[in-house]
């Protein structure tokens, strides 16, 4: 019976629940697609930053962060190499030997990121083969560089051209070398694209007269959630001279931006669930006003006030949660295409985001947390206004309910 | 002797006590035996309304007590009084007596359903309580499908379904036209002669206080006569 009249009730005054069953579905539409953005772009700005070339976690030689040279690098030992690589929740260590060395090519001259590193182990890491928009990758030994597309177009420089390498080396050594280019690589995040050059490893050791050195290793994880636990457990190993940084710490920058979008984020959604809040409470309040006389005959002719407050709670968790089914189920489409086919910003707009290191492309994540917790918020919400008619019932006296 | 089901002792019901009283009841003696038919009539402001609430447990006096069937309601509270009501009392408003959204059948069954009755039970009561206020065909019908008589109908058939002590009935009749409302009281008439029904309502219309077995006046709450009209009187003159 109780099922009935709530069900019953449900569609008695059928505009009132059509509009609070679909401003809950914009709410929730609203919160899952902001929700869904930010974390894809976050995601998508992670990944590109972090799974494309940083790593979740590096170790160096204490300090070498601070002051990036090659004289800041460590030797290369197989046994550090090892135990880490054995650690569970490490998928891959790169050994890297990374500088800061001027480019040029006729004219033109340009710094960059030199980057010593094992071509096939960058591969499997990012899957920058994928990304080569001209040439090819340069064997493991191969005396030929691969360059960042944006910084190739600022040299003015295509696959097949030759690149002269010229800085500092290992002690004060002078390096200078001229190097094919093997082939050209798109990289997502604006500031890799614009200054990354790789090298295979020995080839870098010797063009810096580092023999057997390395500035560092970057390491890819199984699971990022598990991102401290893991580092800690790196930590652990590593002899007291070397550094464990997580990418949070090798780039305050962006996980500062997270952090930052993350508030105002909360802020506006706080903002949207107020709303929605006083809405749902608006109708609830709307209700109880107008049904007060029947609530009075109910009590009058013998009904138990719990069984009736129970239907009135019923009403409105009903209302709500099929707004939040639909909200849910309107706002899978839009989530899957963008996560298909990401916002891409052109123009002025693009290159504003270029300039703070982003790139303007902007997926969705398909996250299902993301649909529980926004589901959860507002059935909380429903559950806390959906209590003001049991209460309005609890003290509600049926000689003055029914009077006119 | 008759059985008593009312037995109300110097009722007083005082509102706005603190500013200014109004004493809307004010000392109000009431016998009422079962299968009695009785009007209480009175002015606007009388204390009709009032004096019904208190007999019906929907309101406690300010001073004086009311017992029902040998129980004390007045010391009744909350879910103790509603279930009083539920089990004792059938009630007949003046308008809006039933739940807009289920049909005349469901609205006689949702007092049954209160009460726990098993289905087959459930629909055969309904059923004959339909018959006998003569809406066996409207069954189906939601309140706003029914005419005021009609919904007034099922009103009293719901206030009899769970063989209540007594039927309260407030202005039954106020928002009816004289045919509905002389239909409305000839089923009255009918359950309380046939089934010993006991009826007391309250009423403006000289027409519905002419059907009365007794008659009670109110004025500024307090009872002013208490008869049976002249026509009744020749009629159950020697009964007792
Ligand atoms: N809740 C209340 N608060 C204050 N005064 C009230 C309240 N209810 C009734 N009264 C007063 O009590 C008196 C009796 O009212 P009651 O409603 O019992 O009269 P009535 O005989 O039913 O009148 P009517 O024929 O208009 O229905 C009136 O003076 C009324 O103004
Ligand atoms: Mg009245």
């Amino acid at each position: 019976m109780i099922l009935r009249l709530t069900w019953r009730n449900l569609w008695r005054n059928r505009r009132r629940s059509f509009i609070t069953m679909t401003s809950v579905t914009f709410a929730v539409l609203l919160a899952v697609l902001m929700q869904s953005f930010q974390k894809g772009v976050f995601d998508y700005l992670v990944n590109n930053v972090v799974g494309f070339y940083y790593g979740y976690l590096q170790v160096h030689r204490q300090g070498y962060w601070e002051e990036q040279v090659v004289d800041n690098s460590f030797t290369q030992q197989d046994s550090v190499y090892n135990t880490i690589k054995r650690l569970p929740g490490v998928k891959e260590v790169i050994p890297r030997l990374e500088t800061f060395i001027l480019a040029a090519s006729g004219n033109n001259s340009k710094g960059c990121m030199l980057a010593g590193t094992d071509p096939e182990k960058e591969n499997r890491l990012s899957g920058i083969a994928q990304k080569i928009t001209s040439g090819s990758l340069p064997g493991k030994n191969e005396k030929a560089v691969l360059l960042a597309e944006g910084f190739a177009k600022r040299l003015k420089v295509n696959a097949g051209d030759t690149l002269i390498l010229f800085g500092q080396g290992y002690h004060g050594s002078t390096a200078a070398g001229k190097f094919p280019i093997r082939g050209i690589v798109h990289f997502g995040s604006p500031q890799l694209n614009e200054g990354l050059v790789f090298l295979p490893l020995e080839q870098a050791m010797e063009l810096l007269g580092a023999e057997n050195q390395l500035t560092s290793y970057a390491l890819v994880i199984d699971d990022p959630s598990r991102l401290s636990a893991i580092q800690a457990s790196v930590r652990k190993i590593t002899p007291e001279n070397f550094e464990v940084m997580n990418w949070k710490e090798l780039m305050p920058d962006i996980a500062n931006h997270i952090k930052a979008d993350g508030a105002s984020f909360y802020i506006f959604t706080g903002i949207l669930y107020l709303i929605i809040a006083f809405g749902i409470f608006g109708t609830i309040l709307m209700m109880t006003a107008e049904r007060r006389y029947e609530f009075g005959m109910l009590t009058a002719i013998g009904m138990k006030k719990s069984r009736l407050g129970l239907i009135l709670f019923l009403e409105s968790l009903f209302i709500t949660l099929i707004g939040v089914l639909a909200g849910l189920l309107a706002s899978l489409p839009p989530v899957i295409y963008f996560n298909r086919h990401p916002l891409v910003l052109k123009g002025e707009m693009a290159r504003i985001y270029e300039q703070f290191g982003f790139e303007a492309i902007f997926p969705t994540a398909v996250d299902p947390g993301i649909f529980i917790t926004q589901s959860i918020i507002v059935l909380v919400i429903a559950f806390i206004t959906g209590l003001y008619p049991v209460w309005h019932i609890s003290r509600l006296d049926p000689y003055n309910a029914m009077k006119r | 002797m008759k059985k008593t089901v009312i037995d109300a002792h110097n009722l007083t019901r005082i509102y706005d006590e603190k500013t200014i009283p109004v004493y809307a009841l004010n000392g109000v003696h009431l016998h009422i035996e079962e299968g009695e038919f009785t009007a209480i009539k009175g002015p606007s402001g009388s204390g009709k309304t009032t004096l019904l609430n208190m007999i019906g447990g929907l309101d406690s006096p300010t001073g004086g007590w009311v017992e029902i069937n040998g129980t004390n309601i007045t010391g009744l509270k909350g879910g103790a009084l509603i279930d009083f009501r539920l089990h004792n009392i059938g009630f007949v408003f003046q308008s809006y007596n039933l739940i807009p959204v289920l049909t005349a059948w469901e609205n006689i069954e949702f007092i049954l359903l209160l009460q726990k009755r098993p289905a087959t039970e459930r629909r055969k009561r309904v059923n004959e309580l339909l018959a006998q206020v003569g809406l066996n065909d409207k069954a189906r019908k939601r309140p706003a499908e029914l005419s005021g008589g009609q919904q007034q109908r099922v009103a009293v058939a719901r206030a009899l379904a769970p063989k209540p002590q007594f039927i309260l009935a407030d202005e039954p009749t106020a928002n009816l036209d004289s045919v509905s409302a002389s239909n409305l009281l000839d089923i009255m008439d009918k359950l309380n002669k046939e089934e010993n029904i006991t009826f007391i309502f309250s009423t403006h219309d000289q027409r519905v206080i002419d059907r009365a077995r007794r008659v009670i006046t109110l004025e500024d709450g307090k009872i002013v006569a208490d008869t049976a009209p002249a026509s009744i009187v020749h009629e159950t003159t020697g009964e007792k």
